[in-house]
């Protein structure tokens, strides 16, 4: 499921620090590379991991490879968790009247 | 460009269980553990023990592993039983990369309604960089917030 395999991609550090910078908007792996204590393939890897677990965008400005975050990861998300919840939900349910019923 | 500053909509959940306020209330928070998908939903998924619920404001949330690991998912904000409570959900994430859960308990007839709200999904999306600054000060106040709760 795309969650787990975003999940996984954002158990790394020096992913997360990637999109919080991201976040503050899209800039070019140089940008992205100045502001952390690693190398810039090291950067490279780490945007191709997040962009193979599609929280990552790369669009061309004219030589430069610019990466900004994937909007439609956070619907995808959100979409996950509205489904989570009716099932969970129904098992809280279930759980809350058979204690109730107890008494 | 305003339309960058993106709100997503709340998950929102009503539903009304056969029990009273109380009974809901305790069944959702200390004893989560009892209805939880935890083999399915949980950082540990097979390896999970317990799911461990500290009932106060600053308490945190987490399942511990058979390898004694504790995974944290969240911290409680409001606890006010057995009206309601809300905390921070972060599992697996880090706590900065947070959203928020809200659960309010209200009697109906013989039962209790539950209308449950997970918010705050605008900490994943991304700001235009001409709004920048914003940003950085929105950053600053919820990483303020989480000192001034935890710190």
């Amino acid at each position: 499921m795309a969650y787990a395999v975003a999940l996984e991609a954002l158990g790394d550090g020096t992913r997360r620090a990637i999109m919080e910078q991201l976040r503050r908007g899209p800039r070019p792996v140089g940008e992205i590379a100045a502001a952390l204590p690693v190398s810039r393939p090291a950067v490279s890897q780490h945007l191709r991991v997040l962009k193979e677990a599609g929280l990552v965008t790369q669009r061309k400005e004219g030589t430069r490879r610019i990466y900004g975050v994937e909007q439609k990861a956070v619907a995808d998300l959100r979409a996950y968790f509205d489904s989570f919840w009716e099932q969970a939900l129904a098992g809280y349910k279930a759980a809350a009247e058979r204690k109730g019923r107890r008494e | 460009m305003s339309s960058m500053q993106t709100s997503i909509e709340a998950v929102r959940k009503s539903l009304v269980v056969e029990c009273d306020p109380e009974r809901a209330f305790e069944v959702f928070t200390r004893e989560v553990g009892t209805w939880w998908p935890k083999h399915t939903h949980s950082i540990g998924d097979e390896q999970i023990v317990e799911i461990v619920f500290e009932e106060r404001i600053g308490g945190r949330i987490f399942e511990r592993l058979d390898n004694g690991i504790e995974g944290e998912w969240g911290r409680v904000l409001v606890w006010e039983p057995p009206a309601r409570f809300s905390m921070s959900w972060y599992p697996g994430h880090d706590p900065s990369e947070a959203t928020e859960l809200e659960v309010r308990f209200s009697p109906e007839g013989d039962g209790t309604r539950v209308d449950l709200e997970h918010r705050g999904w605008e900490i994943f999306a991304a700001r235009g960089s001409e709004i920048r600054d914003n940003y950085d000060t929105g950053w600053g106040e919820v990483l303020g917030y989480y000192t001034e709760v935890f710190g």
